[in-house]
């Protein structure tokens, strides 16, 4: 069996998958500082000024609900393709075929930094103060990555032998922004919907980074519990499919 | 001490799998699944340390099938597969290279990837270029390497990585000739070192120089097995088939 070094292995698979998307590029990660501002700019000018919605610092509302959920697609999306887009690794070398999907998450993980160095900039420039609830803000993201993970292990086994499966992915992204509170609030959800609707993980987390950076407060200790419980059973669940659905890998790619 | 135990081992694919869309699966559902082929049926032998075996047989005759049930890579429907000691495979060179990443990159990602510690590959890291003769193009991207580079890079990688078990499959065929004479010389050596290797090749002469045992396969299945001047005269001698 494969005894190799995994933190090596991970760290040149996550540096390649960064490298690769930037080192062409005459702006490189620069893009991934810009591209969450250039879509709360857009959204801010048609909400705030075509529409007239009129909640105090919008443009920072979006920002703290953007960075997660582009988080969120770019990584399940990347994550998802990310078997078939190594098949000549999955077929030509024996690795443990778990380190492509998780090195592929890692690597978004890497623009979430960048973003996240985004968000805390605005924050700050919008007349926000460090609280101490920031520390909650690590645990959060960490969650966030092991529920991301969890869905990626899952969707990339599944791809390989449904190639659908990035078609599924791709409109639930498209869903997904409009059940997660980007351009509106959570209070405008009606009441029969909230506990539903806040199951979402995605969801869950822009309202706890809300929490923290513009109310200051900490994460209510019932999101947090189910963030937990979310995160550890996609995970649980996801590495199963994958130790099952690895066995005909081989034949489907 | 045996390193490589194949006990009737079977290894089958389905002839529509693979690249299906969801109507694919359904349609199989109602139909009752696609037909299955069989690659390897009923392949045992054993690989004994410091003993080097030779694959040879028609293009589609399951070598390389062989070879990916040996290395882990497609596990076996039937029969048992038992492997001692730390085994490293060379299937297909530059497997894993990626053509924006520069030389030392692909080095380091490479024998990762073949499982060479962090602390190894650094030690390693001028033995591998120098061997590989790339020179000074081992800080530019892959891409502006030629052919022949590339694939330099990629043995240098392979050879260096120093496992109980090598598998090979077609992989000496590289570079020029002073380049195949250095890698021919460093696979001997290794086998002097008591090490096991299975090589899949059709270079007969290569072969019978590395190579103390040898199987024919045809048709996924074990024609002959014996000394490499046996098997190849018969194999050699065969009736030539249209597959």
């Amino acid at each position: 069996m494969w005894r190799g070094d995994y933190a090596f292995v991970l760290q040149n698979l996550v540096l390649k998958d960064f490298k690769v998307r930037y080192r062409n590029m005459s702006l490189g990660a620069f893009w991934s500082l810009l591209n969450p501002l250039i879509m709360m700019t857009v959204l801010t000018l048609v909400f705030t000024i075509f529409m007239h919605n009129t909640t105090p610092h919008y443009a920072l509302q979006v920002l703290c609900g953007l960075v997660p959920f582009n988080f969120f697609t770019l990584a399940w999306a990347n994550g998802t393709t990310s078997l078939i887009e190594n098949a000549g690794l999955i077929k030509r070398v024996p690795i443990p075929r778990e380190v492509v999907p998780i090195s592929s998450v890692l690597s978004n993980c890497l623009n979430l930094l960048i973003q996240l160095g985004v968000l805390f900039a605005f924050t700050l420039a919008s007349g926000y103060g460090v609280n101490r609830n920031w520390i909650w803000i690590p645990v959060l993201c960490g969650l966030f990555v092991i529920f991301v993970m969890g869905l990626v292990l899952a969707c990339s086994a599944l791809d390989v032998y449904l190639r659908d499966m990035r078609y599924v992915v791709e409109s639930a992204n498209t869903i997904l922004f409009w059940m997660v509170p980007i351009v509106y609030s959570f209070d405008i959800i009606p009441k029969a919907f909230q506990d539903l609707y806040s199951l979402n993980p995605v969801a869950a987390m822009v309202m706890a980074m809300r929490n923290i950076l513009i109310q200051s407060a900490a994460p209510a200790p019932s999101l947090l519990w189910k963030l937990t419980l979310a995160s550890f059973t996609t995970l649980g669940v996801g590495w199963g499919m994958f130790r099952v659905l690895e066995r005909r890998f081989y034949d489907h790619l | 001490m045996d390193r490589i135990v194949l006990d009737n081992v079977s290894k089958k694919f389905l002839l529509a799998g693979g690249r299906k869309l969801l109507r694919g699966h359904v349609r199989d559902l109602i139909r009752g699944g696609p037909e299955a082929f069989y690659a390897l049926r009923n392949v045992s032998f054993t690989i004994r340390e410091g003993e080097s075996m030779a694959l040879v047989g028609s293009n589609g005759a399951g070598k390389s099938t062989l070879l990916n049930v040996i290395t882990g890579l497609c596990p076996p429907d039937e029969g048992r597969l038992t492997i001692h000691g730390r085994l490293s495979a060379v299937l297909e060179l530059g497997s894993g290279f990626h053509h924006d990443l520069t030389g030392v990159e692909n080095l380091k990602l490479n024998a990762s990837l073949f499982g060479m510690s962090r602390k190894r590959t650094a030690e390693l890291f001028d033995q591998i270029v120098d061997f590989s003769g790339v020179g000074d193009f081992i800080t530019q991207p892959l891409r502006t390497y030629s052919a022949g580079m590339i694939m330099r890079l990629a043995f240098s990688i392979a050879i260096h990585i120093d496992p109980d078990i090598l598998v090979v499959d077609e992989a000496f065929g590289v570079g020029d000739q002073a380049f195949q004479a250095k890698c021919i010389e460093r696979m001997l050596a290794f086998r002097k070192a008591g090490r096991t290797m299975v090589c899949v090749s059709h270079a007969m002469e290569t072969l019978r120089k590395m190579c103390d045992r040898a199987i024919w396969l045809d048709h996924g299945q074990v024609i002959l097995e014996g000394k490499p001047d046996e098997v190849f005269a018969a194999y050699q001698g065969r009736p030539v088939s249209s597959v």
